[in-house]
């Protein structure tokens, strides 16, 4: 994969806004490994929640939005509670889905559901998801 | 001792046997339940992002009702439900400023809230109010025999601040089965996340989860597993239909929560334990072991 880096991308409004939102320190970071070692979604990601951190570092939006893993983590703070720079990295993956979620880019639409999986689950599984997943 | 209760939402409906088992429980150790006249969801999510205040109102608000009547302290069951509100609690004793911005725009609210309504899981009261001592001679039927796997899942314990437990290593459940008089099993993956609310846009996600945890128990030769979250119970429980279809060697095995046993061990009726509401029929293992 060929990364290209820019100065501008690193010092773009992204990133502001990413720390802002998630209230982290994203240079905080370095790249140990050890939230993706233990994160339970791996299987399911294209990108690793250390990597998340990478490319936000680095301003790297458009990788970011396309990504699959920022939709299969279930902020479940396995990472944060090991981070031994105390990042809050379910913080800063949430910041990235919300600026997505809130061009009103949503994630899953009730219509799509049918009767029968939404009478299926529990009311906190349905909530929780519109929650996360819809702005 | 009376205690103020907050159901939430899936405690009326999926999760009843959860709250009749828990509610049959606490009056068999002399514990009076009072549920509050009046609550609402409390969007079973903490809000993550900084400047997201509106969501700490669903929350907050449940936390006004409590003072309305008269208590300082609220006891919940579902861990999401707990996480939300234990959450949001703090997070509004540590902004003043935040907390002045929510009161203002809930201005037709009677009480102004100061952050002061303790959150409190049951487990945490059964462990430090009534005591883990005291329950032990109020056991009629003892689990003998009986393995139990708990599963803690994420929001009892995450994060760190507002865990009831240890953070990788909580053992306050199976403190209690022993209590309670069954052998409680240990498994790796008592904390890792079943998947959550992506059960409802990713059931094959959860299913692999829901392998994954449960083969794990099975190694460790549990009877059964326990949970304390609606959302567990339901991936944990229901979603091992899919994950037989993915895993076709799997072996079933039944989910229960914690309440269910200790109503079983406190010489419940079958009513209140509600095995309508189980996609695994618990009842064979229980009745192997002389409990039903
Ligand atoms: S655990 Fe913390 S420091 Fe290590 S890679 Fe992840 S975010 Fe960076
Ligand atoms: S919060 Fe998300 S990234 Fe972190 S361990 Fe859990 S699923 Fe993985």
């Amino acid at each position: 994969m060929i990364v290209n880096i820019s100065k501008k991308k690193v010092k773009s409004d992204f990133v502001t806004k990413v720390e802002e939102l998630s209230g982290q320190n994203l240079l905080a970071c370095y790249q140990c490994g050890k939230c993706s070692a233990g994160c339970p979604a791996i299987s399911q990601m294209d990108i690793l929640p250390n990597q998340i951190i990478r490319l936000a570092q680095l301003g790297l939006k458009n990788e970011l939005f396309k990504s699959k893993s920022i939709w299969v983590c279930a902020s479940c703070m396995t990472c944060n509670t090991r981070c031994p720079k105390g990042i809050n990295v379910a913080e800063v993956i949430e910041a990235v889905r919300q600026i997505l979620l809130r061009k009103r880019k949503d994630h899953v639409e009730l219509k799509d559901l049918s009767e029968e999986e939404k009478r299926e689950v529990p009311p906190i599984a349905l909530i929780a998801c519109f929650r996360k997943f819809t702005s | 001792m009376k205690l103020t209760y907050y159901p939430g939402c899936t405690l009326k409906n999926k999760a009843e046997n959860f709250e009749n088992s828990a509610i049959f429980a606490l009056n068999h150790l002399g514990v009076e339940v009072q549920e509050l006249s009046r609550w609402n969801c409390c969007g079973t999510v903490f809000s993550l992002t900084t400047d997201d205040l509106m969501h700490h109102l669903a929350p907050i608000r449940n936390l006004i009702r409590v003072k309305e009547a008269n208590s300082d302290k609220v006891m919940t069951l579902c861990a999401m439900c707990f996480n939300t509100l234990k959450r949001a609690n703090e997070y509004m004793k540590n902004d003043p400023e935040g907390l002045d911005k929510l009161n203002q725009f809930m201005y037709r609210e009677k009480i102004k809230y100061d952050g002061d309504v303790e959150v409190l899981h049951l487990l945490e009261l059964l462990k430090d109010e009534v005591k883990f001592e005291n329950i032990k001679s109020k056991v009629v039927k003892p689990l003998t025999d009986l393995k139990v796997a708990s599963y803690y899942g994420c929001y009892l314990v995450r994060p760190q601040e507002i865990g009831i437990d240890d953070v990788e290593n909580p053992t306050i459940i199976e403190e209690l089965i022993s209590l309670l008089g069954g052998i409680p099993v240990d498994f790796p993956y008592k904390t890792e996340c079943c998947g959550s609310y992506q059960t409802v846009d990713k059931p094959e996600v959860v299913a692999e989860r829901t392998f994954q945890i449960l083969q794990s128990v099975q190694k460790n030769q549990a009877d059964v597993v326990v949970v304390s979250c609606p959302l567990c119970a339901f991936n944990l429980d229901h979603r091992q239909k899919e994950t037989i279809q993915i895993f076709p060697g799997f072996k079933n095995i039944p989910i229960l929560y914690f309440t269910q046993l200790m109503a079983i061990a406190f010489g419940c009726s079958e009513d209140i334990l509600k095995f309508n509401l189980h996609y695994i029929d618990p009842k064979p293992i229980l009745q192997e072991k002389g409990l039903i």
